[in-house]
């Protein structure tokens, strides 16, 4: 009997450590596409505190925490990533399943923020790019979703198709400050 | 040459390099320049034009001649100043622009030719004939003028490119850039101090000064400690920052591994930097000037401030018995620092004649410098005064011509300098750059105390305007002795007086120049190509524009400056595209079947950033054509399956979803049924084709379009800018999920036998007709299915959630080989496609009309639609227009071109008769010919006129009959199974 078996984006490619940097892939995680309907923000992000806990994000924020989190991902559009959308959620919002379609990664070690900004051209030292913040941002020529998830931790995200080319990217920067010592 | 006790360089560590291919040895902290001078070579390269033989002029970035390679091979580096190579060991430099040797070079024969290689050479002389210049002129001046090659090879080295951000970057670390970032890393500001330099202290390393009552090194020692204390405060050696642009951003090149012969894995051998700064702090420092008198330009002849940079930081002797000119009371420090570490003094020629005198040496009042001596290094000089000329013999002359302020930056947003008369030099015309603040001997300000001072008064000034508090800092003790200048940039006389000494320019060039009536300076510096090449004039331009002024009887601030542009030191190329080369270039998307179909060995096409397969050879198949046969044949006759996953996929939903469609579509989607599909097709605001593609109707509010694989990114941008922009009434919200779904075409008569294998509830025609669409169950995961259609055949598309694309495809594969179907590519779509004369890009190409393509009916008369007016305008529907027709070859050729135009039978093919163009064309396996789609003026009336196709490029001409652009299977019954 043929069985379908699921690879995530990165399958064979992470998890890779270069000096002090770990870029691992962050697993078989369940992300939605949150867009509210006309007139529904307020009671969007009410449903949603009251079902996984955090609000509606606003620009360039996330809410939440680990294992449930929402982070801004343009106008009228957030990314649930975590938990499987209450139903409730969809008489205020379009919700479409994501959990596909993305290369979700998570960089983390001392000197992360010197091999992002290899890359990366925001800024994004801790003293203005905290966590909970998040960015829509090339990621040297891909474009990206970049998220403050720890002191030393960022989560990215970029297309599943680009997966390898993310993995080449970030090694090099990650290789590149490595080298320096 | 060395001198006991003198110097920052450590004794300790010995290091052998190699110039030219003879092994010398220097110390650690030394340069090439002033390890070769300790080594007593003074012949460093060759010049430009005239190939005269050059040594080391100053000590730093600007230097114009010792220029040289280092290393060999692929990663060889052209253009290195030895001024700011360090040496390690194992350094191999090459000197440049001679042959066969330095020390002899043929090409030298061009300096008694000088003569008649003065300005404006080249533009006189070879005018004719014209087509002479790029075969035969430029290559042998270019090959007899210049600088240092590039290897031709692949360049091995890694460089990178990175940002920064701080809320002070400090330019330059001299005593007013240290100053600065102290007052400000004790506010707490976040600064970047960054210095081209490999060592911070500016020119008090190379002075004898004291600062706080310390020697100037231990007070830059100390400060160092401080600053390298404070996690606010980012120190960048061997940076050099080269650019100034909006907003407060800057382009700096730091070379990060070129002092050492190291490259750990993945290490860059330099960096560039974008670095965004609040504010800005200019301490860029000054540039001395030469002195232009005729042949000013030995070996031996160095800036005086290069020559008490080599005794003090790198304790080096410059000559046995040195000479001293210039106009500044430098000549007379100068002559100080040699005596103290006894070195002998042979005169001092001072053109002032009211010069300081001196017990210890003797000062030549009033006079100058016109002439010297000495083949391949300076042996003698003439010195001229009211009483006559003198021979004094000496084997290095110190030259002052006062200080250039290192303006630059400030000028790389248009700005231009102002005309300091009192110092004889230009000055930053203050907020040239916004947010910059000048500070030091680059705003004019040349005493030590001057620069601690303006350091931290800038600081002061823009921790103010960052917000924050300034700490309380004194200006430390350090000697505050005025800048006394009297004019002196050429001295009168015959032969040559060499101003720019990179690119060979003399007095008498810039003199010829204002003569022929050359007036503006920047037309000047073309004529006379002073200022050019790697220094940029940086040595050269104020004197020679001095010289302009006088020529043409201007004064200098009339006569102005050229253009600053960045950048201001050399970049590589490599450091720009740093990241770039190679699978850099750009991202790749692969689909989840890539490793499945690479493994096939199938050749990649990529189509936007997609690697698509285009065909799938087989054992025996030798060429591309043979595959792609099969493949089309096997669709047509079994089964065939194809990823179609790089299509855009666009999900719409909201309220208003199918009213919005109604306006982006020319047709309608808010009557389609729920569980069907419809082929749309999408006009630009200026009426033209832009995209097509079919949208599903999944529910009552929700649809899901698709686009060509090249559009979707176009595609979803316009639905953006039409809700956003034009329908922001609308309810109704797009989320891409082309990477969310995997999708693969099964087509063929055996499709639904092939399908309903997998399908855990099987489907037939009455709950799967042609354009029906909904979910389905695959192997228990939770599917969709579209039963579309773009080979003409019984077809599906089938798609699951992208983690389970491999394994699908690979059941997918195994169940079409079974059936004796499989794989197809882009070839055997592309050919299914013609034969059914669909459309692509080729077609909708951005100047066809729905009109034009045949599918003006699709233009809904009962709405309107964006592009819709504008798709009426007159001439877009009139007679005559070029629209979609098939084409099939009759006659002796048989061949059909894309690319290739029509014309009537017995007409000439000549512009004039063009009746339209091939776009598509195939060889049909199933009609057993080739076949094109092209469009042909008033095509679709024309159907059985035979024209004439004519490639001009490639020779062919081809007899065609016009036909209807469907093929095969006109009637559509293979579709509908």
């Amino acid at each position: 009997m043929d069985k379908l078996v699921a690879k995530t984006p990165c399958d064979g490619l992470l998890p890779l450590t270069v000096g002090s940097v770990t870029l691992s892939e962050e697993e078989a995680v369940t992300i939605h596409s949150i867009s509210p309907l006309k007139g529904k923000q307020k009671a969007l992000s009410d449903v949603l505190k009251a079902a996984h806990g955090m609000a509606c994000p606003s620009a360039n924020r996330a809410t939440g925490k680990a294992g449930a989190r929402a982070v801004w991902f343009g106008p009228a559009h957030a990314m649930l990533i975590g938990p499987v959308p209450d139903v409730a959620l969809m008489e205020h919002a379009v919700v479409v399943d994501q959990s596909d379609a993305w290369t979700v990664v998570r960089l983390e070690g001392a000197g992360v923020e010197d091999v992002l900004a290899r890359v990366v051209p925001v800024d994004l030292r801790s003293s203005h790019f905290k966590r909970g913040h998040t960015a829509r941002t090339p990621l040297f020529h891909m474009t990206a979703s970049i998220t403050r998830v720890g002191e030393n931790a960022f989560q990215i995200m970029v297309f599943r198709s680009m997966a390898k080319t993310l993995v080449h990217d970030l090694r090099r920067a990650m290789e590149g400050v490595a080298a320096r010592g | 040459m060395r001198i006991d006790g003198k110097g920052l360089i450590d004794r300790t560590q010995s290091i052998p390099f190699v110039f030219d291919g003879v092994g010398y040895s220097g110390y650690s902290g030394d340069t090439l320049a002033s390890a070769l001078l300790a080594n007593g070579v003074r012949l460093m390269g060759r010049s430009f034009k005239y190939h005269r033989p050059r040594g080391v002029l100053t000590a730093g970035s600007e230097e114009p001649n010792a220029l040289v390679t280092v290393g060999a091979g692929a990663a060889q580096e052209p253009n290195v100043r030895a001024t700011m190579q360090e040496i390690y060991p194992g350094l191999d430099a090459h000197s440049q622009n001679r042959w066969p040797s330095l020390n002899f070079d043929v090409m030298g024969i061009n300096d008694l030719a000088a003569p008649f290689l003065g300005a404006g050479f080249y533009y006189k002389t070879f005018m004719w004939p014209k087509s002479f210049w790029e075969k035969l002129y430029e290559p042998v001046i270019r090959r007899a003028a210049g600088l240092g090659a590039l290897s031709g090879q692949d360049n091995p080295d890694k460089y990178e490119s990175a940002y920064a951000f701080c809320d002070l970057l400090i330019i330059g670390a001299g005593p007013a850039g240290l100053m600065a970032a102290l007052v400000a890393g004790r506010a707490g500001a976040d600064v970047i101090l960054a210095d081209e330099n490999s060592r911070v202290g500016g020119r008090l390393l190379a002075e004898s000064y004291e600062v706080d009552g310390k020697p100037g090194p231990v007070w830059v020692d100390e400060v160092l400690a401080e600053l390298a204390s404070m996690d606010n405060v980012r120190i960048m050696t061997r940076t050099t920052v080269a650019g100034a642009y909006d907003q407060g951003t800057f382009a700096a090149l730091e070379r990060v591994l070129h002092h050492t012969d190291r490259r750990p894995n993945g290490a860059p051998l330099e960096t560039y930097w974008r670095i965004v700064a609040k504010r800005s702090v200019l301490a860029a420092g000054a540039l001395e000037r030469p002195v232009a008198f005729r042949n000013n330009d030995r070996p031996g002849i160095m800036t005086a401030g290069a020559v008490r940079a080599y005794l003090n930081r790198w304790g080096v002797r410059p000559g046995r018995n040195v000479t001293i000119f210039g106009n500044t009371d430098d000549i007379h420090r100068t002559a100080r620092d040699l005596l103290d570490a006894g070195v002998h003094v042979a005169a001092v020629i001072d053109s002032r004649h009211d010069a300081p005198l001196s017990d210890d040496y003797e000062v030549l009042r009033g006079a100058q410098v016109c002439g010297t001596a000495g083949r391949k290094g300076l042996e003698a000089i003439t010195v001229r005064r009211a009483s006559g000329e003198d021979r004094i013999h000496t084997d290095c002359l110190a030259m002052t011509g006062g200080w250039n302020p290192s303006v630059h930056l400030t000028c790389h947003m248009n700005g231009r300098p102002t005309w300091r008369r009192e110092i004889e030099a230009f000055v930053p015309t203050p907020d040239a750059v916004p947010g910059m603040i000048t500070a030091g001997a680059c705003n004019g300000s040349f005493s030590t105390f001057a620069c601690l001072h303006e350091g931290i008064s800038a600081a002061e000034s823009s921790l103010s305007e960052l917000g924050l508090k300034a700490p309380k800092v004194a200006v430390p003790e350090a000697e505050d002795t005025p800048y006394v200048i009297s004019q002196l940039w050429a001295v009168p006389g015959k032969g040559r007086a060499w101003l720019d000494f990179q690119n060979d320019v003399t007095v008498k060039d810039v003199k010829q120049a204002a003569t022929e009536n050359f007036r503006s300076v920047e037309h000047v510096k073309r004529y006379t190509t002073q200022g050019m090449a790697t220094d940029q004039g940086k040595n050269s331009n104020v004197a020679a524009l001095a010289v302009l002024a006088d020529a043409t009887g201007r004064g200098i601030p009339e006569t102005g400056t050229t253009t600053f542009r960045p950048p201001y030191a050399p970049i590589a190329i490599a450091a720009l595209g740093a990241g770039a080369e190679g699978a850099g270039f750009k991202p790749q998307r692969f689909t989840t079947s890539h490793k499945a179909t690479a493994a096939r060995k199938a050749p990649m096409i990529e189509a936007g950033l997609w690697y698509r397969p285009s065909y799938f050879p087989k054992d025996g198949e030798t060429t591309w054509r043979q595959s792609c046969d099969r493949e089309v044949n096997m669709v047509r006759q079994t089964v065939g399956v194809c990823d179609v996953s790089t299509l855009g996929k666009i999900d719409i939903q909201g309220p208003d979803a199918g009213a919005f469609l109604d306006f982006v579509y020319t047709n309608m989607f808010s009557t389609l049924k729920v569980g069907r599909t419809r082929y749309g097709l999408m006009l630009r605001e200026d009426g033209f084709v832009m995209d097509d593609g079919t949208t599903a109707r999944l529910g009552e509010t929700h649809y899901l379009m698709t686009t060509t694989t090249a559009a979707a990114g176009e595609v979803m941008k316009h639905l953006e800018f039409v809700h956003q922009g034009l329908r922001p009434d609308l309810d109704v919200s797009f989320t891409s999920v082309t990477e969310q779904w995997a999708q693969f075409a099964v087509a063929g008569p055996k499709s639904r036998e092939l399908l309903n294998d997998l399908l855990d509830t099987p489907i037939d025609d009455e709950s799967w007709p042609f354009m029906a669409c909904g979910p389905i169950s695959v192997l228990g995961v939770q599917g969709r299915l579209f039963r579309i259609s773009f080979s003409g055949e019984h077809a599906y598309e089938i798609a699951v959630p992208a983690r389970y694309g491999a394994s699908l495809f690979d059941i997918l594969t195994k169940k079409a080989e079974a059936l004796g179907g499989g794989l197809y590519g882009m070839e055997a779509l592309n050919v299914l496609r013609i034969e059914k004369g669909f459309i692509t890009h080729s077609e909708i190409h951005g100047r066809t009309t729905a009109y034009d393509i045949g599918m003006g009916r699709m233009v809904s008369q009962k709405k309107d639609c964006i592009g819709k007016t504008m798709s009426e305008r007159p001439g877009l529907e009139e007679p005559g227009r070029e629209r979609l027709v098939g084409l099939k070859p009759i006659g002796e050729s048989r061949e059909l071109l894309a690319g290739a135009h029509l014309y009537k039978e017995e007409a000439e093919p000549v512009r004039t008769n063009d009746q339209g163009y091939v776009t598509s064309v195939c060889y049909s396996p199933t009609l057993e010919t080739m076949l094109g789609v092209g469009f042909l003026a008033d095509g679709p009336d024309r159907y059985g006129e035979v024209v004439k196709m004519v490639d001009h490029l490639r020779g062919v001409t081809t007899l065609c009959e016009v036909v209807n652009p469907v093929f095969f299977d006109p009637e559509g019954g293979r579709v509908r199974g």
